[in-house]
């Protein structure tokens, strides 16, 4: 297909990776933040084809994994409601809960539905006035916008019986808690480029200014990952920390002004805490003062749920790039895809399912 | 879950809302419905970026050649200095 095959171009793919060979004379760790490039990098093995000095590492960009467990709890006693109707995408609804999951909640008879988008969920609102619709949002700034527009058009509307259970999170401040973090070994990003898609890319050159770290705004697919890699590896040998955008068919300095227009009406700043991580400070979106009545929190009073996490799993090292999914006991043994211990292998985006579904474990063990 | 992938648009709904703009894009020859609010410049045959039925943004044809105009350049440059390309 036109803007994807001709970006899987293997003998391009060689030739940026030769590139990236010549320019590396010393090691340097680069994190992918988006889990669609984590993805992407495990599958067509990007990583195998980088020199050995050259370490990617795997950041927190995927919102399922982040997600907290607390947060997915309030979902299930919100969809075992009687007459609520809970919409989600359809990865949130296999995500574990510290009892069960969302799949569970419908086989026992819950109306839990799977939607393509949030639109779905406001059309299923009006369609049924009686039933009460939650739609269960979660995303970082690539979903906002059109979680935002759902809310926005409610509003307009007047549909009453719509409101939403927002878990939003937001790259840059999470970014910062990598670098800000002890130990951290990040040296350069490769930026989100859907996220940036929405927000542009402004926001990152007080980041890379601060911390000394170049940020490479780079695209999904085979040569936009390797040449994301290799700006960012020729600014680390350079010594200069910018920000730079090769993922431009797609994204533009100020991002797309309409979308964070509708964002900013609907959303607000707040704290937020991510699974593995812990609270990160303006890192969420929470509903505008004005967007409140649309707050399923505290439409159904479920925001004093609160849970542990298991003491197994390092997901919080993974996520922060400090470990690697191999490097976890647990990891395709007592943890996998279908009985997951922790937030990373519950996502198809996340660094351990990605890892169990490109067979990374017997390469390793064999 | 942060999946945006490039489709064709083939078809907008006349409507008054600017809001509520939406139109048929084609992915690989599967139509699916788009909300095309936050693209207002993006007309039949562009290319948008769409995210859970939402075009992000419009694919810029010109800077889409980006990466390949780079390869050249990097070889053009590995022809001109002697030695450069064994590497
Ligand atoms: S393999 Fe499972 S337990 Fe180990 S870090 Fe990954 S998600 Fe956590």
């Amino acid at each position: 297909m036109r803007y994807i095959d001709e970006y899987r171009d293997p003998e391009g793919a060689r030739r940026l990776a030769d590139l990236v060979a010549r320019v590396v004379t010393r090691p340097w760790t680069i994190m992918e933040v988006c889990g669609g490039q984590t993805h992407a990098i495990v599958r067509f093995g990007i990583d195998e084809l980088l020199p050995g000095g050259l370490t990617l590492v795997h950041g927190p960009g995927c919102p399922v994994c982040v997600t907290p467990l607390e947060i997915i709890d309030r979902a299930i006693e919100i969809a075992e409601r009687r007459g609520v109707t809970l919409c989600s995408f359809g990865d949130m609804l296999r995500v574990p809960g510290s009892g069960k999951d969302l799949l569970r909640v419908k086989s026992e008879g819950g109306d839990v539905r799977i939607v393509y988008s949030p639109m779905d969920a406001l059309r299923i609102a009006e369609a049924n006035p009686s039933r009460e619709v939650v739609f269960f949002a979660v995303g970082f700034e690539t979903t906002a916008p059109a979680n935002g527009m759902a809310v926005y058009q409610a509003a307009r509307r007047g549909v009453k019986n719509f409101s939403i259970l927002s878990a939003h999170v937001r790259v840059p401040p999470a970014m910062e808690a990598i670098l800000s973090s002890e130990g951290n070994r990040v040296n350069g990003f490769l930026a989100a480029g859907h996220v940036c898609a929405v927000m542009g890319y402004e926001e990152y050159e007080p980041l890379a200014a601060k911390y000394r770290v170049p940020v490479v705004v780079t695209g999904f697919e085979p040569l936009d990952l390797l040449q994301g890699v290799l700006q960012c590896a020729t600014q680390l040998e350079e010594g200069r920390a910018d920000v730079e955008n090769p993922y431009s068919r797609v994204v533009r300095r100020e991002g797309n002004r309409e979308a964070r227009r509708i964002m900013g009406e609907v959303f607000r700043v707040i704290d937020r805490k991510w699974r593995g991580i812990g609270m990160i400070p303006q890192s969420g979106l929470g509903l505008a003062e004005a967007y409140e009545a649309f707050d399923a929190e505290a439409r159904f009073g479920v925001g004093a749920v609160s849970v542990e996490e298991s003491g197994e799993c390092i997901s919080g090292l993974i996520l922060r790039g400090l470990k690697k999914p191999v490097d976890c006991p647990a990891f395709g043994s007592r943890c996998t895809p279908e009985r997951p211990l922790g937030a990373t292998m519950v996502s198809g985006e996340g660094a351990c399912a990605a890892y169990y579904k490109y067979r990374r474990h017997e390469v390793r063990h064999g | 879950m942060c999946l945006a992938v490039p489709g064709r648009i083939e078809s907008v709904e006349a409507g008054g809302d600017p809001m509520s703009r939406t139109g048929k894009v084609s992915f690989g020859g599967i139509l699916k419905d788009v909300n095309l609010a936050y693209v207002p410049e993006a007309g039949v045959g562009d290319y948008v970026i769409v995210h859970v039925g939402f075009a992000l943004n419009k694919v810029d044809e010109e800077e889409a050649k980006e990466v390949f105009q780079y390869l050249r350049e990097m070889e053009l440059a590995d022809e001109a200095e002697p030695g450069g390309g064994t590497g």
